[in-house]
């Protein structure tokens, strides 16, 4: 199956400390075992850009299109057996230590 | 024979619903398709014992023909699924009739369990789940302990199962890192379900007694499949206890008996006796369930409230906080402190607990004030107390207590 992972800051999180931060480590494991397939760190939701198209119009803003108090810092799809394989994965991510990580299943189309 | 069939069904029900309903979903990977599945063979047996009599292997016959539906429905929706291959991969099944144990491995249970219990699952969908798929008990059953309609139940089942094929739930024992907070998880839907039927928050307490009885037959199972899990062994212990004292804990009105006041010869000296020899074997080094085991076995042991080993029950009841970190238990700390120090010493916990502000609202902080109080002779105080732990209880059998004790400090 593959996921998603979310991965996005907890307020409410331990400070980030950056001697446990691992990710090049948690990187090289995910993609170069072949469980990784895209994934990479996302600028933050100021630089987001909006776009909705209304009554034929083209209509963009600036921002998200949800104004919340968590964001989503990065993100990678990851190929697993199942739900427990993804939640190991994700468990290792330094990011599960200092903020959050939701995992979605993707869901193809057909 | 009618009568026969419908025992053996009900026996079967009871006790090779979760063996059969494990064993199909391991050979489909479907939860639903499973469940039918086994709905169908029951319904099968309705029809064929009465003629052919009723096999020497219920069990086995059950499940052969559960699983024969599962690959006909799988057949019709699509010859090259992947289920299917798996199921056809499985060895035969020993034939219906026979006396083999038709390949239902204990291990299948405890998959089912873990599967069911999965912390990916909302409680309430675990709770479901367990009882429904473990336990055997029709949406209807579960539906009236939880206060909820039959099709309320029947489409919390029909998302929870939806959940466990989207998330991509597994269906598995976890591996050996993750088995003890799993376990937990385990543990903690097994006491939700007792905790359900034995404080009864709501409605007709005997609609609550079947949750009981399911809670320590499932514990008893999770013992049988996990032999060397002390905290499991501590669990069923602990249900044992609580559950002795079923008969005392109100009176003909449906009152609320306190353990001091209540009749000791009451309480069922049988489970008693087996939750004791479950904490003889037990190790030292005690869980959450074990340590609260050893404190309602203090109760059990002891001949009257007068005679009860407090010290003992508060050193554990110190123990159990370092674990939980829990305020309540504190509060319990508290009480087992004022009766043998005397209720000026637990008073002051109890004051401490208050001033940690966790416990606000929680109407056994202000009873237990409320009694301590009254045991001082603050009789104005305790009766203020126990007003406003009135104000707060949850149920009508607790608000009758407290409305007596008001009483009593106004006279």
């Amino acid at each position: 199956m593959q996921y998603m992972m979310f991965v996005c800051t907890d307020s409410t999180a331990p400070a980030y400390d950056p001697a446990q931060d691992n990710i090049e480590e948690w990187a090289k494991e995910v993609y170069d075992g072949g469980v990784g397939v895209h994934g990479d760190r996302l600028r933050p939701a100021e630089d987001a850009t909006t776009v909705k198209v209304r009554d034929g119009e083209l209509r963009v803003s600036a921002g998200p299109f949800a104004e919340t108090t968590e964001w989503i810092a990065g993100y990678d799809v990851i190929e697993c057996a199942d739900l427990d394989e993804a939640i190991e994965i994700a468990s290792r991510h330094p990011m599960a230590k200092f903020g959050q990580i939701e995992i979605r299943p993707a869901w193809p189309l057909g | 024979m009618a009568t026969r069939v419908a025992d053996a069904l009900a026996r079967a029900s009871a006790e090779e619903t979760a063996r059969i309903v494990s064993t199909v979903i391991r050979m489909t990977g479907d939860f639903a398709l499973a469940e039918d599945c086994v709905q169908d063979a029951f319904a099968k047996a309705l029809v064929d014992w009465p003629v052919n009599g009723i096999p020497v292997n219920p069990g086995a016959w059950l499940t052969t023909v559960a699983k024969n539906r599962a690959i006909d429905v799988l057949r019709r929706a699509a010859t090259e699924s992947r289920a299917l291959r798996r199921v056809a991969a499985e060895p035969d099944e020993p034939e219906p009739d026979g006396r083999e144990d038709a390949g239902l491995d204990p291990d299948d249970r405890l998959r089912l369990i873990f599967t069911c219990c999965h912390p990916a699952l909302p409680m309430d969908a675990r709770v479901a789940l367990t009882l429904r798929t473990v336990a055997g008990l029709s949406p209807a059953q579960i539906g009236r302990a939880f206060l909820v309609t039959e099709s309320t139940m029947e489409k919390r089942l029909v998302r929870a199962r939806a959940r466990i094929r989207n998330a991509g739930i597994p269906y598995r024992v976890p591996p050996a890192h993750r088995l003890p907070e799993r376990r937990d998880g385990v543990l903690a839907v097994l006491y939700l379900l007792f905790t359900e039927g034995y404080s009864a928050t709501g409605g007709d307490s005997l609609v609550r007694l079947p949750l009981i009885r399911e809670s320590i037959r499932l514990a008893r199972l999770l013992v049988e499949l996990l032999p060397a899990d002390a905290e499991a062994r501590g669990l069923l212990a602990l249900l044992l206890l609580q559950h002795a004292r079923t008969a005392a804990r109100t009176d003909a009105n449906g009152d609320v008996v306190t353990l001091e006041h209540q009749d000791r010869s009451l309480w069922d000296r049988d489970a008693i006796g087996e939750a004791l020899d479950i904490l003889r074997t037990a190790p030292p080094d005690a869980g959450r369930y074990e340590l609260q085991a050893r404190i309602a076995a203090c109760h059990a042991t002891a001949p009257d409230a007068a005679h009860t080993d407090f010290a003992r029950i508060a050193s554990l009841y110190g123990r159990l906080a370092v674990i939980t970190a829990s305020p309540v238990v504190e509060l319990n700390r508290a009480v087992a402190v004022a009766m043998f120090q005397g209720p000026d010493a637990g008073l002051d916990l109890v004051d401490a607990v208050a001033a940690g502000g966790a416990l606000d609202g929680f109407y056994l902080l202000p009873a237990t004030r409320a009694d301590l109080l009254r045991r001082v002779g603050r009789r104005r105080e305790a009766s203020i107390e126990y007003e406003r732990a009135w104000a707060l209880a949850p149920s009508e059998a607790e608000k009758r207590y407290l409305r007596k004790r008001m009483d009593e400090m106004e006279r």
